[in-house]
């Protein structure tokens, strides 16, 4: 592997960016990874000492998305740097070269450097007939993560596709599609990063947690790292005044609508969805979907496709709610014991009972 | 004859592969094919017709608000919803801009670099590429400094040895014909592009919370509060963030994309005789410029046929058909079916090749896409349908950009129907559409003002409020072409969902008499100088921007029950 130590600080003075505006960067890094300040000098530090590294984008079953979130990454100049160079050896949205000079250029930098590369994987891998579902270059999709995550220092899932099934996975699955780590079992430092797109400033954050570090962040039950995934939206909902105050939208572009009162009863899932949104925001901070107006999805969670759904149903039996006892059809609802685990078990115990479910799910659903 | 396979071709959305035979330099037939297959309709069966945009939204997250569009129209035609101005009106801005930003994001990040070689841009002098974007536009980033900045960048990034995603194509092939001091010009409005479309696209984050898949849309409306009074609502604030990030569209389209464009068309005018296909155009027309149903358009539809443009007929979309003869589908009926998408018939079934595969049976099904057919014939849809259907139709604006364009290049309308035609309209309809934005932001203003701030159809949000059993269509005109979704309702669930997607229409396989599809029809003809670096089949091929996820589809119509998995109180 071509070294090329020091490459980092080359970058930046070709670019114009000064050693200040970096270390600001490496601060706003470490908010974002929610580490102590000091880390973000530390980090700069291990940063400029790195040698450059290598970086595969794999797709299968997807929409590009996460491939757009990317390149929607925002604190602009350094975060270009650190995105931009790498060697992103790999990538079939971007990349130059066609046909087999780009299965050439994949075979040669997983034979290069076996080891050190970051594999990132996009989309689902279909395991229905015998692999048909997703071919490139004639390959099947899962002989190709086999070969390139087996030979990766490590590999990130990224968007809900990738790391749980998402939506080629909701039912009845027609592919028999799966997550990375359900496709293959045993995978060593597999880390999930979900959400429908994953947010790219949070790819940043952990490209550079591993490149300073050497080693993934601490993970979540669902190996989601805790600086992004470790806080409800509904605990850092800029609504959540009107939620303790009992005002809700009751009515699309009614004046509490208007006034951007909370959407718990236009079906927000945002008491039991893990992700950073309210505090990293989308766009480079520009809005996140509960600031236009629209209830939160559930998208960073396992099978949000079928336990968030519908979607505008609302969640009952969130603990601190009290006003809402009259509200109409609770029960029936797709999510509605999710809010009663949430009460029962707490935050933590939410993703296993989750969990539980879809396994009695799939069951039941192979039963029928 | 040599048989040649692009597998993967790259930059695009999805999974696509081209087989060609090439004989005297020369592309005698192809074969376009998807590999890759989601079942994304079969998913929507039996849930929530309101939650249905979110699923189809996913089918692609490069055009992350077409399907969410086609289908809340779907759904709002189906129930008889009624958005009001305020939702069309941003629903506008939302279509718009995607179209823009599609389009901008073609040309220099998936489309360019099939004509302009990258490392040539070392061997340009700064000074020459200084004068030559001097001589073409206003854009003020044009000095000899500037330029010669951005090829040290260049340069120290080929001098480290690591190429990334510029390694292993083909530099140096005698197909790419620019100046060096174009090539330089070309790669630092590459990178420029990739800064403003990070920065154009907050538009959609103010409109729809986030890009990429926007979350503002609803069925009959949208979720978006406008309100001048309010801070959690579009308010002048917001309009005046708008017309900001519109202006820079403005600035960035009329001053580096289309000068660009036809600074590089004027090297390349061949590729205007190259890339024509059947000349069959079709366009469902886009941008309602009023509310209800017969609003008129902002780009009318019509179909071309033939390259006739002195007849636009009008659209009747009974005669949309589907065929699966060559796609990995069944038909009860027989595999030379044709299907409207409100009788559609699918079932999966693959029969190609086990991977690992060298060749698909071309002879038989080889293609995830199915064979869409508009009164039994193949149609070409995208830019130049539109830009085609608005010329023919009296446009003025894009009469005077085509004739405009045309003229400058030194060509005749002939050269339309070409590759470089579909490169030249997609350029065009991008600067009237950015000519255009400003005028919705300004509606918008003028109805807050007035105290119009109704966002929703209230009225039809509750499914007790919709009749028992109902159909309905949604059409769009996306960045890719016509945009069709058909949904049957039964009890207030999807009983049946059907999409015809733009790249289905211009990527799909041959159809049971043998037509080819528009990619492989266009394709007969191209020079291909080396069959081991066939450069000049992705030109034609990206001409059309393919979106493969886009394209393939499939609906169940046997009304299977879908096990639909939810939790229950614990």
């Amino acid at each position: 592997m071509t070294d090329h130590r020091r490459w980092l600080p080359e970058e930046l003075r070709r670019k114009g960016v000064s050693r200040r505006e970096f270390l600001k960067f490496c601060g706003t890094m470490a908010a974002v990874l929610a580490l102590p300040k000091a880390v973000g000098a530390q980090m700069a530090e291990t940063l400029e000492n790195t040698p450059k590294p290598v970086l595969v984008w794999l797709e299968f079953q997807d929409c590009a998305g996460n491939t757009e979130s990317f390149l929607r990454a925002g604190r602009p100049k350094v975060a270009d740097i650190i995105l931009d160079t790498l060697s992103v050896d790999y990538h079939e949205t971007i990349m130059a070269a066609a046909g087999h000079q780009a299965e050439a250029a994949l075979a040669q930098t997983v034979a290069d450097h076996r080891g050190e590369y970051l594999a990132v994987v996009e989309g689902s891998i279909p395991t229905g007939a015998g692999g048909a579902y997703c071919t490139i270059g004639g390959r099947s999709a899962l002989a190709i993560a086999q070969e390139v995550c087996g030979g990766a220092a490590a590999t990130i899932a990224i968007g809900t596709c990738a790391a749980f099934g998402g939506i080629p996975a909701a039912a009845p699955n027609p592919t028999s599609a799966l997550g990375v780590s359900d496709a293959l079992p045993g995978l060593k430092n597999l880390i999930n990063l979900p959400a429908c797109p994953a947010n790219g400033e949070n790819l940043a954050a952990l490209v550079v947690y591993y490149l300073t570090y050497h080693r993934w962040p601490p993970l979540d039950r669902y190996r989601r790292p805790t600086f992004a995934y470790g806080k409800s939206i509904h605990d850092g909902c800029e609504r959540r005044g009107h939620y303790d105050a009992g005002q809700y939208v009751e009515q699309w572009g009614d004046p509490a609508h208007r006034e951007g009162y909370c959407l718990y009863k236009m079906g927000c899932k945002g008491p039991v969805t893990f992700q950073n949104c309210p505090s990293v925001g989308w766009n480079e901070g520009t809005n996140w979907p509960i600031g236009c107006g629209h209830p939160c999805i559930g998208c960073a969670e396992p099978d949000f496709w079928d336990k968030m759904t519908p979607f505008y149903a609302h969640l009952s039996g969130i603990p601190g709610f009290n006003i809402h006892s009259n509200i109409d059809r609770v029960g029936l609802w797709a999510t509605a014991g999710v809010g009663a685990a949430f009460a029962a078990h707490g935050l933590v115990q939410i993703g296993q009972s989750l969990r539980d479910k879809r396994h009695a799910g799939e069951e039941k659903g192979a039963a029928s | 004859m040599t048989h040649v396979v692009v597998d993967p071709v790259t930059r695009i959305e999805g999974h696509l592969r081209i087989e060609a035979e090439v004989d005297g330099g020369v592309v005698r037939d192809a074969w376009s094919s998807s590999t890759m297959f989601r079942g994304i309709e079969i998913i929507l069966k039996g849930r929530d017709p309101r939650d249905a945009w979110a699923f189809c939204q996913r089918i692609c997250g490069v055009c992350t608000t077409v399907h969410a569009i086609a289908s809340i129209r779907a759904v709002e035609n189906a129930i008889g919803a009624e958005p009001p101005a305020n939702a069309r009106l941003l629903r506008n801005l939302i279509m718009a801009s995607q179209m823009v930003h599609d389009h901008v994001i073609h040309f220099y990040h998936l489309h360019a670099l099939d004509w302009v070689d990258v490392v040539a841009a070392l061997g340009a002098d700064p000074k020459e590429t200084a004068t030559l974007a001097q001589s073409i536009s206003e854009w003020p980033l044009s000095s000899e400094s500037y330029f010669r900045g951005v090829q040290q960048r260049l340069k120290t990034f080929v001098d480290q040895g690591q190429l990334g995603p510029f390694a292993n194509a083909y530099w140096g092939h005698p197909a790419y014909r620019l100046p060096a001091a174009a090539n330089l010009m070309a790669v630092a409005h590459y990178l420029e592009a990739l800064d403003w479309q990070r920065e154009f696209i907050k538009l959609h984050a103010v409109l729809g919370g986030k890009n990429p898949h926007l979350q503002s849309f609803l069925v009959g409306g949208m979720a978006t509060p406008v309100d001048p009074d309010s801070q959690a609502a579009i308010n002048i604030e917001s309009l005046n963030h708008l017309r900001q990030l519109i202006q820079g569209a403005r600035n960035f389209v009329s001053q580096v994309y289309l000068p660009d464009l036809l600074a590089v068309a004027s090297f390349y005018k061949d590729w205007a005789g190259y890339g024509a296909g059947r000349r069959n155009f079709m366009v469902y027309g886009e941008y309602p410029e009023t509310d209800g149903p017969q609003a008129p358009l902002f780009f009318p539809p019509g179909v071309i046929h033939g390259g006739d443009l002195g007849t636009v007929d009008p659209l009747d979309p009974a005669k949309i058909t589907e065929q699966v003869t060559h796609s990995w589908y069944r038909y009860a009926g027989g595999e030379t079916a044709a299907l409207h998408p409100f009788e559609g018939e699918t079932q999966p079934n693959y029969t190609g090749p086990e991977p690992p595969y060298e060749r698909l049976h071309t002879d038989g099904k080889y293609s995830w896409l199915k064979s869409p057919r508009y009164d039994g014939e193949p149609m070409e849809v995208g830019p130049l349908a539109r830009t085609l259907v608005a010329y023919a139709s009296g446009a003025e604006r894009v009469q005077a950009l085509v004739g405009g364009a045309l003229e400058h290049l030194g060509v005749g309308p002939e050269a339309l129907f070409s590759t470089l035609g579909r490169v030249a309209a997609r350029g065009i309809e991008t600067q009237v559409l950015v000519e255009r934005l400003d005028g919705w932001v300004d509606e918008l203003q003028d109805n807050m003002g007035r105290g119009e701030l109704r966002i929703h159809d209230n009225d039809k949000w509750d499914p007790a409020s919709w009749p028992k059993e109902c159909t309905g269509a949604g059409f769009h005109e996306a960045p890719r072409g016509a945009l069709g979704h058909w949904v049957h309702i039964r009890d207030g669930e999807i009983a049946n969902y059907q999409c015809i997607v733009p790249s289905t229409w211009n990527a799909g396989p041959r159809d049971a008499e043998g037509n080819r599809g528009p990619y492989e029809e266009a394709l007969l003809g191209t020079p291909v100088a080396d069959p081991e670096q066939p450069v000049e089949i992705l030109r034609t091929v990206h001409s059309f921007d393919p979106c493969m996820a886009c394209g393939v589809h499939v609906v169940d119509a046997r009304r299977r029950e879908v096990a639909h998995v939810r939790v229950v109180p614990s």
